[in-house]
């Protein structure tokens, strides 16, 4: 078995169906509507309305990454220490939401906040205030962490199935206290796993144009709803391929991260 | 895995126990490609089309104008009937994308649909070469009568301080704009600068107000008596009274859109003759009631209106105003490249404000 | 104590989790067909629903492309696991990072993207164009949930085992393959999940006459979602619990 051709496969895969529509948007992201070069497309970022967008953006889907790794953590680790032969009942207790459609699952989320929506409905007959945050950037990042908190439980819960017990035990006896434990074992083991959760949130998170149009009423304009209004309404395919260009730079930022992070979790492992 | 790939092969075979084998029936005269809204035919006029040409209807659906019309122009799928709002069509007949229909094929087309219909459609087709009208409406204010108590009639009252937080106002540069355009008395259809300047700091200054910028939710939302004011379509309005009797949909003063979705046909369509053959017959008087029953949104056909037994419906200011009454309605027309781009860039500062 | 807080925390999370999908079960047997009011108890939509061949048709199309897309995309997306850890480290951080590029890009510029790709090769479109466009952007998702559990492995007990005479394909299905099992399942997982959920780029490769659930809820946006789509959503989901439940059962009556 040829370790070299395995990976042919999924790079000719990368090639046609990543690489070479990648060209296509650095093709339109480059070049004006005559077919010219031009910067123009990714200098667009810095006007005033496209660089708040994209700082809302960051913002908010930063917020939410933060949100899920702290509900999703301590989440993975009750879970983790859990029967062994549920495994496949928790993944899909926590996946099986997503089976019902985004639409329609986010127009539920309106149906719940809404000023005589269910919870306030509730909230009122119990005699408690109100809870306003719909049309807020509350609401969506609410929508946000819902949505892709998921993808933040599965691959830390699965980093933590992956430790050894004895790795753990050995080192209590060792006398170490449970809080040392944490951080110097579990912690750091399962940093792989807190990379895939950061990445399958903060990326997605970023460009959603849904969550923002029908949680927060469209007031606040998010880089996704511009990238998607080029395409759609304004059909400036140009500009639109301009702006996805400089969205990549969070690649970039996140492979790097990942080859930091990489190292030490070798570090340890070791 | 055995346990998920069983699980999988569980849910497959009920659910191709449910949906049986699709039926090849034998359609001897050809087909026909139709790309229409979502819900904006009765499925059975289809099935009555296919029994009596014997044409094989494709039928395929899309949500608006703007993620119809890259799908068309790329030549992804061989369409040969659209049926796109008025300056979707405009922009289609510039870019040299609609075949001239042959009005001896259309006899129901000519005969039928209400001249004043044709008239209107001059806004985007001016020689009535391309387009054949199919539904149509004009976009007001529904309010909920136990919020405002007092009488609708100006675009102003969206600008009123007592309703901060319970307007909607809709989601889509052109309409959004013909909003403030009316209020200030332009055009709707303005490419001058100073005048679109002027809407959209108008537009801001009213962003504090707005409870949402929605585009379908207005509906729902006027229903669960989440705002008092919103900006719709007068399709809806029906549907939304008959929901919540509290609510009243009124045309303003100053004047509003009018908008007609029309067929046409594809330049490079395989299957013209069929097309023909398919708007003909949705313009036939029975057909068009049972697509009027079915979407409620206005018919331009009038024999088909005659037939509305519902004297209710058939005279109702809603779904059939007199446009007699309006010397100010205008329809969209595509205003060209540099002009998008101007609204667009307008659009993105009222939608980038915050006060925070 | 810790237990039981435990227990309401995980409780929480999940209240958190169905509460829009309470919320849509509810509104299957609402009578009216606003989401905003409601109208009666109702079976209506429920009857309706299994007279309804498009949605029927749809449902069929969306079950049939996730369920390809994703064993095919686990398929591809294992292997280039297993070819990304014997890479130089600098060309893994490289191909892992062109492999998040399908999920940073806005949809609809994969979409119309591969929507061109697709016109220039000269494939027909149709549930096959769909098939590959679900493929590309669910290998991601395999990749992201194996990739942690392939750098945790150790690889020692692979050359054990080659060390005792398994042969590499032995070795890999005995020893690798278990531990990596997890990861391939919740990939997959998460892969059908996104191609259940896929909208927009299902809309730009889909050709005429095929639907999916998912295009078929969008169109209905402007006339107002049926509520056979609630009906539906609360049919699958009710389905996929009890098979879950019974799936769940078994292995603990067998120990028992």
């Amino acid at each position: 078995m040829n370790k070299k051709m395995l990976s042919l496969p999924y790079l000719f895969w990368c090639v046609a169906f990543i690489i070479i529509p990648l060209i296509m948007v650095f093709y339109y992201g480059l070049t004006d509507k005559t077919g010219a070069f031009t910067l123009e497309n990714i200098a667009a970022i810095a006007t005033p309305e496209h660089s708040k967008a994209l700082w809302f953006s960051l913002l908010l889907s930063l917020i939410s990454t933060v949100i899920c790794l702290l509900l999703a953590y301590p989440l993975a680790m009750i879970l983790s220490k859990m029967q062994v032969n549920q495994h496949s009942f928790i993944v899909l207790i926590f996946i099986l939401p997503m089976w019902m459609n985004f639409l329609l699952r986010t127009i539920a989320w309106q149906t719940l906040l809404e000023k005589s929506g269910v919870i306030n409905t509730l909230l009122d007959f119990l005699h408690l205030p109100a809870l306003e945050i719909i049309n807020t950037p509350y609401a969506i990042v609410l929508g946000m962490v819902y949505n892709f908190l998921p993808f933040m439980v599965l691959p830390i819960y699965n980093s933590l199935t992956k430790i050894d017990n004895n790795v753990i035990n050995a080192a209590r006896d060792l006398g170490a206290d449970s809080f040392k434990t944490f951080t110097r074992i579990i912690l750091p083991l399962s940093l792989p796993g807190v990379i895939s959760g950061i990445t399958m949130v903060f990326v997605p998170a970023l460009t959603t144009f849904v969550i923002s149009t029908l949680l927060g009423g469209s007031k606040i304009l998010l880089i996704g709803n511009v990238i998607e209004q080029e395409f759609t309404v304004t059909n400036n395919w140009h500009l639109g391929s301009g702006l996805s260009i400089v969205l990549m730079i969070f690649i970039i930022v996140n492979m790097v991260l990942s080859l930091v992070f990489d190292k030490e979790g070798e570090g340890n492992a070791l | 895995m055995k346990k998920f790939i069983a699980l999988g092969l569980c849910l497959v075979t009920i659910v191709s126990t449910l949906t049986g084998c699709g039926s090849s029936g034998k359609y001897p005269n050809g087909k026909v490609y139709v790309y229409n809204w979502g819900e904006y035919i009765d499925p059975a006029t289809i099935e009555m089309f296919e029994e009596e040409t014997g044409i094989q209807v494709i039928y395929d659906e899309y949500e608006t104008n703007e993620t119809m019309y890259p799908k068309v122009e790329a030549g992804a799928s061989n369409y040969d009937v659209v049926c796109p709002s008025d300056y979707m069509i405009q922009k289609m007949v510039d870019n040299d994308m609609l075949a001239e229909l042959n009005w001896d094929n259309l006899p129901n087309a000519t005969a039928n649909i209400g001249a004043s219909y044709y008239e209107q459609s001059r806004a985007f087709d001016p020689e009535n070469k391309y387009s054949v009208p199919y539904c149509w409406g004009t976009v007001g204010i529904l309010y909920n009568t136990t919020m405002v108590e007092e009488p609708v009639t100006s675009w102003s009252i969206l600008w009123d301080e007592k309703y901060a937080d319970s307007i909607l106002m809709q989601d889509s540069v052109r309409d959004l704009f013909m909003v403030a355009l009316k209020e200030l008395g332009y055009s709707m259809n303005s490419t001058d600068e100073a005048e679109l300047q002027e809407a959209k700091e108008l537009l801001i200054a009213q962003k504090p107000l707005v409870q949402a910028y929605v585009v379908d939710q207005v509906r729902d939302k006027m229903i669960g008596n989440e705002a008092a004011l919103g900006v719709i379509y007068s399709g809806e309005a029906i549907y939304t009274q008959r929901e919540n009797p509290n609510l009243a949909y009124v045309i303003p003063e100053e004047g509003t859109n009018m908008w007609i979705d029309s067929w046409v046909i594809l330049k490079d369509a395989e299957n013209k003759e069929n097309a023909e053959k398919f708007i003909d017959f949705m313009c036939r008087p029975d057909i068009a009631l049972l697509n009027f029953e079915y979407i409620t949104y206005s018919t331009p056909n009038d024999a088909a209106r005659e037939l509305i037994e519902d004297e209710d419906i058939r005279n109702s200011t809603i779904a059939f105003p007199d446009l007699s009454q309006y010397d100010n309605l205008e329809t969209f027309s595509y205003l060209g490249e540099e002009a998008d781009t101007l609204y667009n860039e307008l659009w993105k500062e009222i939608k980038s404000y915050t006060s925070y | 104590m810790r237990n039981f807080a435990r227990r309401i925390y995980i409780a929480l999370i999940i209240i958190f989790l169905y509460a829009p999908i309470g919320t849509l079960m509810v509104l299957s047997f609402n009578a009216s067909k606003s989401r905003a009011k409601w109208g009666g108890f109702t079976f209506k939509w429920y009857a309706e629903l299994f007279q309804n061949d498009a949605i029927l048709q749809a449902l069929w199309n969306t079950l049939a492309i996730a369920l390809l897309s994703s064993l095919i995309a686990t398929l591809i997306g294992t292997v280039a696991c297993i070819a990304l850890q014997n890479m130089k480290k600098r060309n893994r951080a490289i191909v892992l990072g062109i492999t998040n590029i399908p999920m940073l890009n806005a949809e609809i510029v994969t979409g119309i993207s591969l929507m061109l790709l697709f016109i220039v090769l000269g494939i027909q479109f149709g549930f096959f164009t769909i098939l590959l466009a679900h493929i590309t952007f669910n290998i991601p998702y395999v990749i992201l949930s194996v990739m942690p559990r392939m750098k945790q492995l150790n690889p020692s007990t692979y050359e054990a085992a080659l060390d005792l005479g398994a042969s590499p394909l032995q070795a890999f299905f005995k020893v690798t393959f278990p531990d990596l099992l997890p990861g391939i399942l919740s990939g997959f997982l998460m892969a059908f999940t996104m191609s259940l959920d896929d909208f927009i780029i299902t809309h730009f490769t889909k050709g005429p006459g095929i639907d999916t659930l998912s295009t078929k809820i969008y169109t209905e946006v402007k006339k107002g979602i049926k509520p056979e789509m609630y009906a539906l959503s609360t049919l699958i989901f009710v389905t996929v619990l009890i098979l879950l439940l019974l799936v769940n059962k078994t292995p603990k009556e067998k120990k028992n």
